[in-house]
């Protein structure tokens, strides 16, 4: 009898602790929503192989070989038409005057878009090579325009900078981009 | 002639607009589908599983993202050259991660997923046995 009113009261608590249970987490989902970015799970890795040709005349395209030529390198994928990219354009341009060699992938864009935006946001690239289609942003594993990836000597990606470069990540990358060298 | 003008005008208005939205994807397969449609189906079956990484709700079949635009005609260049659709997904996995997936895979993290229904099934068929056995047991 002891043992059955002991059980009885087990199964009726369970949907209530259930509930209970469901609560907790649809309040933690609530109140910290996850992180959704998509990080390239190519960190660490060498950089995928590929030959991008010039998005803009005198300008050569890029080859993924300049990137294994002993020094580091940042690319930065970016387009003239994402608004994040005008925001970096500073960052970026400080990047190129301390020495950094920037080599860019333009994203689904044109030659004359691109002209018009270099020439209102500053032009900090050594290289910029055309990905018209896409292609090459999804062999590097990015989710997204402005992303910015951090190449070593040997070219292999050790970082990679979601979203537009603030200000106060320059020391940040520069770190970064000291490591790789070493 | 006043329709004319008014037309003309339209256009004119409508020419920023359209310069400031995102260029067109030049990818040849992100709005056209395969010519075999045996591969179209597989093709269609692979992005409906595929995650869009902007609209990250939608799978790339039914997202207009330009980025899931490439990545469809990327499914679709790959499954015509007739690479294997879960080779596609697996390459898609080894640069983004599981996230990019919407078929989950059996691995030392995901496991509840596939355990926890069963073990819920099993939970309510023991449930009900006892309470319907129990009382033709006892024959009340």
């Amino acid at each position: 009898m002891n043992e059955k009113r002991r059980s009885f009261r087990w199964a009726t608590w369970l949907p209530l602790a259930l509930f209970l249970g469901f609560f907790v987490l649809v309040l933690v989902g609530l109140l910290r929503p996850a992180d959704r970015t998509v990080a390239s799970a190519l960190v660490g890795k060498p950089m995928p192989a590929f030959n991008l040709p010039p998005a803009l005349p005198g300008r050569p395209g890029l080859d993924s070989k300049v990137l294994a030529n002993g020094k580091p390198h940042l690319v930065n994928i970016f387009a003239s038409w994402c608004v994040p990219c005008r925001v970096e354009a500073p960052q970026l341009a400080a990047l190129a005057r301390a020495g950094v060699p920037i080599e860019g992938i333009s994203v689904r864009d044109t030659t004359e878009n691109l002209q018009r935006f270099l020439a209102e946001n500053g032009d900090p690239f050594q290289r910029v090579g055309a990905d018209d289609d896409g292609r090459v942003q999804l062999a590097l594993g990015s989710s997204g325009v402005p992303e910015t990836y951090v190449i070593d000597g040997k070219g292999v990606i050790v970082y990679q900078h979601i979203g537009e470069i603030r200000p106060e990540h320059l020391d940040l990358l520069l770190g970064k981009l000291k490591e790789a060298g070493e | 002639m006043i329709r004319l003008i008014a037309l003309a005008l339209a256009l004119i208005a409508a020419a920023p607009m359209a310069a400031a939205q995102e260029e067109q994807s030049t990818a040849p397969y992100a709005y056209r589908q395969l010519d075999d449609p045996a591969k179209e189906r597989a093709a269609q079956a692979l992005m409906e599983t595929l995650r869009c990484l902007q609209c990250q709700g939608q799978s790339i079949a039914d997202s207009d993202a330009p980025i899931a635009g490439s990545m469809r005609s990327l499914v679709r260049e790959r499954v015509a050259a007739g690479e294997d659709p879960e080779a596609i997904r697996a390459w898609l996995v080894e640069r983004y991660g599981d996230y990019v997936s919407y078929a989950p895979r059996l691995t030392g993290l995901t496991w509840p997923l596939f355990a926890v229904p069963l073990a819920l099934a099993l939970l309510a068929f023991a449930l009900l046995r006892r309470r319907f056995g129990a009382d033709k047991g006892s024959g009340a």
